[in-house]
Formats: C-alpha cells, structure tokens, sequence
C-alpha cells in the first residue's frame, strides 16, 4: 500500500458512505476507521495519512470537530504523520460549512485539502479518489523516507503551530 | 385530519441519563443551543431597501414568504408532531416537540417580518394568493396525505424532502436579494431558518435510516423505490411553482439549479445518492456565497490552486478536549 486514509464517521454514516465510494484500497490506499465509542481501542497510526472528518455543524465552533477526533489527534504520535486534512459539512450552517476543516488544518499545520457536503456527489468522489491517489503517489510514504529527508524530529514541524495554538 | 392522527400510546418518564441513542442528546443540545427569535434581529433596518423596491419585487417576496410561512405551519402542527408516535425512544419525541416549536417560530417570523415592511392590504393580498396557488396548494397536500398515511417511513420521507427540498424555491430569494445588498436583516433571518431545517432534515433523514435498518430487503428496496418517485413528483411541481413565481423576474433558470443542489442534499439526508449531476446543480456562486460567506473559497488542493494552502482564520475550540 501506499498511503492511508483515516476518517471518522458518526452513526449518521455520512462520511463512511463517502469514503466506500471512494474506494481507496482499489487504488492502492490503507483506509483505517477512529472509533466510534469511548470505550473501543483507540486507533494509533504510523505512517502519513490523510485524514477525512466531518463537522458536527450548525452551532458553537468549539464543538465542530468530534471529540473521537480530538482524542485520536491528541495523540502527539498520530499527529506528526497527518499530511492533510479533508472536511466535510452543509453549506447551510453559513459560516461554520465544513469548519472541522480549518480548524484542524490550523491546529496541525497541513493544508485543508477538500471540502464536501453529507455523503458527497459523484464529482466530490471523483475528485478526492484521484487528487488522494496523486498525493501519495507523489509523496514519499515510507517511514524511513521521511526520516532520512527530515533528520530532525518529524514531529517539529507540526508541533510549533499547535502549542502557540493552544497555550491560552 | 384529527381521527388519522394518533397520540402515543403508553409514556414513561424520560430519563436522559440513559440514551439508547447518543444522536438524539447531540440534535437536542444543537437545536437549544441554535434557539432564536425573531424579535432580535433588527429587519425594520430593512424599512429603506424595501421603499426603494419595485411593486413586482414586493409581490414577488410577499408571495415566496407566504409560501414559507404555509410549509412551516404544516411542519409545526402537523408534521414534527405525527413523528412523535412513530419515534424509537423517548428522546427521539422530545426532539420532536423541539422541531414543531421552532417550525411555529419560523411561520411567525415571517408576520414579524410582514408587519414590519408591509401594509395590512398588502399582507392579506399575499395570504389570499397563497390560498389560491395551485402548485402550493398542491405540495401542501402531497406531504399532509403522507403525514396522516400509516406508513412511518414513509412520513419522515415526506417530511425530509419537507426540511431539505421544498423550502428552497422560497429561501432562494432572501440569498438573492442579501446577494445584491437588499434587505439583508430579513435575509439573517432566513439564514436562521435555514440553519435549523438542515439541522431537521440531517435527523429525520437519520432516524429514517434507522428504520429502514430494522427493515427487510423487500421494504429497504420498496422504499427506495418511493423516495425517488415522491422526490419526482414534488420535483415537478415544484418546476411549475417555480416558474409562477420567478418568470416574471427572469430568475426560474437560476432558482431551478439550486433546487437540484438541494434535491440531492435532501436525498444524501436520507441517505441517498445524489440525483441530478453536478452539469444542473451550478448554484450562482453569488447565492452560495450569500448561504455560507466561505463556501465559495477555493480548497480543492487537488486542482493545484495555491489558496488551498492558505489555512481556516483562527478559530475558538474547546481546549480542555483540545489539549495538545
């Protein structure tokens, strides 16, 4: 395989929906789940991915990423190999469409690379299956590529950004 | 309609620190925390805009919003309350009763509205074409036939397509109007409205799904079946009450895209492929912008455009959970 693909997707399945026709393990790409409930194993990941998240939208900003998500970046390990973020939401909620997408793009220092509403169109899939194929395509996966490119802790350049965030 | 209606049977005390469901504390805790009224939002700064519009403009809003405010009362009294027995927990029809509330607060904003920038003759005229359209008067009869059929699935289809279709033909033209920097406090209102609708349609659209899991493939498929063809009749109607409305003004064609774009966003609630393609679902890009300000922006890094790296303005999360 030659990338991965995280997501989050709750009960409403929207974004599970969104993913399986996607059908990224056709074009060579590891799709890996962040658990639904509080008490399941929590999903630890080692390679870059792309992650896939949708915004609990409509209301405070604060709440717009689930809090599974939370969790799963919270994880200093996790989230020195997330590569990418791509959201999904309704157009309806104004301002805060998609706004899990900014946020963690923000948080985590990576470009906010797609935007969609509820399951997606044919055009969103289209559109993520082939730009997520490239991406890894072009992107060297392999743990010690990215060491040997990067000596320095892979997880600085990340890192920075995040805690200038979030000492308030 | 009273005899078809039925009441729930046999209720026990609610207790909301055991949820057989955890989406319906989720839905519950976004539509309080949406809760609004009309009264705050200051539309008589509209009163200048609507004195400099054309007679043809004002019949044309008064009509849309008449039309509205008939969708919204079926919604409150009729629609969010015959969901109520059908519901699979006791949350379930506690948000319920959250819809219908905010269903008759949204068909009395619209008099908020009216009383506001119109005259007595000019309210009553647009309520008494809204008693003689017949396109209106025809979706409104389509979705009550199946909120006092007997079908449960089959009422939160109707009342799905309700939430995340027929509103739209109407909610297009406050974007327009806001698009063109027209009677912009209204059009805050509406955006109000339309923030709680996608909120309904996302969780009828959902519990429809969790009927429909209970269900064998004979009626997964029959259902199917129905949604499509429901969504194709009032698709049609809809065209024609479309063209009643806007013809004059020139605007079907642009009207007609967005109701394609929310056809398929009602369908995709219910969890549904999308219908029409993307080729008839160019929203003007002046009406997405007046729905959602960042909408529009450019995120597909795919495409290789450079703003995709340009990351979301600071935004205020909830550190405690948030703690790197």
């Amino acid at each position: 395989m030659t990338g991965l693909i995280v997501y989050f997707s709750s009960a409403s399945r929207n974004t599970e929906r969104f993913v399986e026709h996607c059908d990224f393990p056709a074009h060579g790409i590891d799709v890996a789940r962040i658990p639904l409930g509080a008490n399941d194993a929590p999903l630890h990941v080692a390679t870059p991915y792309i992650l896939i998240v949708p915004t609990y939208g409509g209301g405070d900003a604060r709440k717009a990423v689930p809090v599974q998500v939370k969790r799963f970046l919270n994880d200093p390990g996790n989230r020195s190999w997330i590569r990418g973020v791509i959201a999904s939401g309704n157009t309806n909620f104004g301002e805060a469409y998609a706004a899990a997408g900014p946020i963690i793009a923000r948080k985590c220092g990576i470009p906010l690379m797609y935007r969609f509403e509820l399951m997606g169109t044919a055009r969103d899939i289209a559109t993520v299956t082939e730009g997520v194929t490239r991406f890894f395509a072009n992107t060297p996966t392999n743990t010690t590529d990215i060491r040997s490119s990067n000596p320095t802790n892979p997880t600085q350049p990340t890192s920075n950004p995040i805690q200038s965030q979030d000492q308030r | 309609m009273a005899p078809h209606v039925k009441l729930i049977d046999r209720v026990t005390a609610i207790n909301w620190n055991r949820l057989d469901d955890e989406k319906d504390l989720e839905v519950w805790d976004r539509l309080t925390g949406n809760f609004w009224l009309p009264e705050k939002v200051p539309v008589s700064n509209d009163i200048p805009d609507w004195r400099a519009m054309s007679d043809a403009e004002h019949t044309l809003t008064m009509r849309v919003f008449t039309g509205l405010t008939l969708l919204d009362t079926i919604q409150g009294t009729v629609g969010a309350v015959s969901l109520i027995p059908d519901a699979l927990t006791p949350h379930e029809e506690a948000v319920y009763t959250n819809i219908a509330f905010m269903e008759s607060v949204h068909a009395k904003s619209y008099s908020s509205i009216f009383s506001t920038l119109c005259s007595t003759r000019q309210i009553d005229e647009a309520f008494d074409w809204s008693e003689r359209n017949p396109h209106l008067q025809r979706k409104a009869q389509i979705v009550l036939d199946y909120y006092e059929g007997d079908d449960p699935l089959k009422r939160k289809v109707a009342s799905t397509l309700l939430e995340s279709f027929l509103f739209y033909s109407g909610f297009y033209l406050p974007m327009y109007f806001s698009a063109h920097a027209k009677l912009t406090n209204t059009a805050d209102v509406i955006r109000l409205i339309i923030r709680d609708e996608a909120v309904h349609g996302y969780y009828i659209g959902y519990k429809y799904q969790k009927g429909l899991e209970a269900a064998g493939d004979a009626k997964r498929a029959e259902m199917e079946q129905y949604t499509y063809d429901l969504l194709g009749e009032l698709y049609e109607n809809e065209v024609e009450y479309t063209h009643s409305l806007y013809d004059e003004v020139g605007l079907a064609d642009d009207v007609e895209q967005f109701l394609h774009y929310n056809a398929n966003k009602a369908l995709m609630n219910l969890g549904y492929p999308a219908l029409f393609p993307a080729e008839i679902c160019d929203v003007n890009p002046a009406i997405l912008a007046a729905l959602s300000p960042n909408a529009d922006e450019n995120h597909d890094f795919f495409s290789g455009s450079g703003s995709s790296y340009v990351m979301g303005k600071a935004e205020e999360t909830d550190d405690d959970d948030w703690d790197f």
